[in-house]
């Protein structure tokens, strides 16, 4: 086993807990607005993927996307600035917790319209065959997004014009608060590859070296032969769909049961037996991610709040909008430029 | 100067912009091999090979939202949609993710890309096929919408379409396919956001836009015979509105009708009216009247059809109200 990768996916896991940790809590805060969707026990799947693909690979994730731009991008301070509605937000504070983008660092974005970034998911991958590059994109939803119509067309339009996409089902057994055995016709998301067909692949989402390996052979696939996969990873989210979610429909056994599966746990204990580190080193790695989150939250905090002159920026792209002084123009007459 | 139709006015814009740049591409329904349902790109597969004309299924949401995935990292696609009234099956891709990426990445994301097709009625094909979208699209911000009624317009506006960098909505007129007009031979553009007045009067003033702009032209015809001129404006781009030509207008002629294919009720005109109450107020000499679709889904017969539709008739009507004549 490789030591050095087995404490960086250690690291990259514990750094999104601390962080969905201090998220919840900045958000009873009130210092967080509107939704919240915390990734906490689905970790495995995104710093998985992730590390079994190049950095030049696009990123299209979902709403609960703090896992995937941190696994991808990790830039702490951007991300919590986001939550905090802060200029130096990932999207300068127009996005939220729901919309993350570093689209130099390909991480093409947080989407939330469940399904709607399916097809997205498609063109990315098509762009990479129209120009014949070598990149794979990588689609994360949830299980839920298997009864979108966006979903079926993405995925057959993907096997269709044989596009290098790889579609990443992590089912955590609730779209929102209803269990799957109420709104899925199939006990599986994978077997709806059959029919497009494309290659499947049921894994241990708790599993992140499983999900490393998976990822992997799907993503040489899809470099060398262009096809698309399906891969469903299962898994569970250890907190309610959102902050407003009490998660009352699950019981206490059933929580208690996946939380010893813990895939950060996992992971630990892979990682003692394997002799590559002991207790108090990855306690270490924990600590110094405590201290990442605890600064984030500092420049978060020290962040100034978007300016309203720039209200209306970036709605269109305009070649010569950068060059006037913005400063110079106030609300109102931009208000009223922009209603044109 | 050549004449040909608006259909081959947009097949030509779409052929020498295709052949400027590597990066356009065109994809929809039939466009290839079928030579397109309305032959717009007829000749395109034959010319440009299949890598870049493509067909697709009838999956409106899949391939929308595959144009802008496509657009997001930097081709510059054209999205056929068969008729404009199928783009609501796509109406989230447009609306939640063509209008709104931009915004909503901070600036990080840049959308260049044509949607484009057929709009509005056409004959006798009931309501599910008959309506005029634009209004629906120029209500978003984050999108620029056009809806052009000649030839000449159509192919310059198409060029600066595909070459401008955002999510672009342009509505053809299926009822204008097989119009003829004058086309200059040198290359050219239209800017977005520029009108152009179709007619000059001094009487009142028409705004009017796709296929409205020739009932507009017919109706200031038949007035011209009484004495009475209409000067009739075509906005061509439909968001962003070039109100300041409207504006203008209006000051000389202190009268205006807004015609429209689509329904009343928040309609676009609605949203012209306000504007030329609000700056030209004044200069009212009658209030701004609106003809427009009439309120119902279409129905099939020819002659209920025949009512809805904004006529000469109602046209001339409206004029003769705004005279108090």
């Amino acid at each position: 086993m490789d030591k050095t990768l087995m404490l960086s996916l250690y690291r990259d896991m514990i750094r999104i807990r601390r962080f969905e940790e201090e998220a919840a809590r900045s958000y009873s805060r009130g210092k967080i607005g509107g939704f919240l969707h915390l990734y906490n026990g689905q970790e495995a799947v995104a710093v998985g993927a992730m590390s079994a693909v190049e950095p030049t690979d696009y990123i299209v994730a979902t709403y609960r996307d703090h896992g995937h731009y941190l696994a991808r991008v990790g830039d702490m301070n951007a991300a919590m600035a986001e939550l905090f509605g802060k200029v130096d937000g990932c999207a300068k504070g127009r996005g939220g917790s729901m919309h993350y983008f570093d689209v130099a660092k390909r991480f093409m974005g947080g989407h939330a319209i469940v399904g709607g970034h399916v097809p997205i998911a498609a063109g990315i991958a098509f762009a990479s065959k129209y120009r014949g590059e070598p990149d794979v994109t990588l689609c994360f939803f949830g299980e839920g997004t298997a009864n979108m119509g966006a979903f079926h067309e993405g995925l057959s339009l993907a096997a269709l014009w044989k596009l290098p996409v790889i579609f990443i089902c992590e089912n955590n057994l609730y779209s929102m608060g209803t269990p799957l055995y109420r709104t899925l016709s199939v006990e599986d998301v994978a077997v709806r590859a059959k029919g497009y067909p494309m290659a499947q692949e049921i894994v241990n989402g708790d599993d992140v070296l499983e999900v490393r390996e998976v990822i992997r052979h799907a993503a040489k696939r899809a470099r060398t032969e262009s096809l698309p996969i399906l891969i469903e990873a299962k898994t569970y989210r250890f907190r309610g769909h959102s902050m407003s979610d009490p998660a009352k429909y699950r019981t206490k056994e059933e929580v208690k049961e996946w939380m010893e599966r813990d895939p950060i746990r996992l992971l630990a204990e892979r990682i003692y037996a394997l002799g590559i580190a002991n207790e108090e080193q990855l306690k270490a790695v924990d600590e110094a991610a405590k201290q990442e989150v605890a600064g984030a939250v500092k420049f978060a905090d020290e962040s100034p709040s978007p300016d309203t002159a720039t209200l209306f920026d970036d709605i269109y792209y305009e070649p010569d909008h950068h060059e006037q002084d913005e400063k110079v123009v106030p609300l109102e007459k931009r208000r009223q430029q922009a209603s044109v | 100067m050549r004449e040909l139709t608006y259909r081959e006015a947009l097949r030509e814009a779409m052929a020498e912009e295709m052949e400027r740049d590597e990066r356009v591409f065109l994809m929809g329904e039939e466009v290839g091999h079928y030579n397109g349902a309305y032959k717009v790109s007829e000749g395109l597969l034959d010319r440009f090979g299949e890598r870049r004309v493509v067909d697709t299924p009838i999956a409106e949401t899949g391939f929308a939202g595959v144009g802008i995935g496509a657009a997001m990292v930097g081709l510059r696609p054209i999205i056929e949609f068969m008729t404009w009234n199928f783009s609501l099956c796509a109406y989230d891709q447009l609306v939640n993710n063509a209008a709104k990426l931009r915004y909503m990445s901070g600036g990080q994301i840049t959308l260049p890309i044509v949607f484009r097709g057929p709009g509005g009625a056409a004959h006798q094909l009931a309501a599910q096929h008959s309506q005029a979208v634009e209004s629906l699209y120029a209500y978003v911000p984050g999108l620029k919408v056009i809806a052009p009624s000649t030839p000449a317009d159509a192919k310059g506006l198409l060029k600066t379409a595909i070459r401008d960098e955002n999510p672009v909505i342009f509505i053809e007129g299926e009822v204008l396919y097989g119009h003829k007009g004058q086309i200059q031979d040198e290359e050219y553009q239209i800017p977005l956001g520029r009108g152009e007045v179709k007619r000059a009067g001094q009487d009142v003033t028409i705004v009017a836009w796709s296929k409205m702009v020739h009932a507009a032209l017919d109706a200031a015809t038949e007035l011209a015979k009484e004495g009475i001129e209409l000067e009739v404006i075509d906005p061509r781009t439909l968001r962003p509105l070039d109100d300041r030509l409207i504006f203008d207008s209006v000051k000389k002629t202190n009268r205006c009708i807004i015609v429209e294919e689509g329904w009343p009720f928040a309609g676009l005109g609605a949203e012209i009216a306000y504007r030329i109450m609000k700056e030209g107020f004044d200069y009212l000499d009658a209030p701004v009247v609106r003809v427009t679709g009439e309120d119902v889904p279409m129905p099939y017969a020819k002659n209920l059809e025949h009512e809805v539709f904004p006529s000469v008739e109602k046209i001339v009507r409206a004029v003769r109200d705004v005279l108090y004549s």
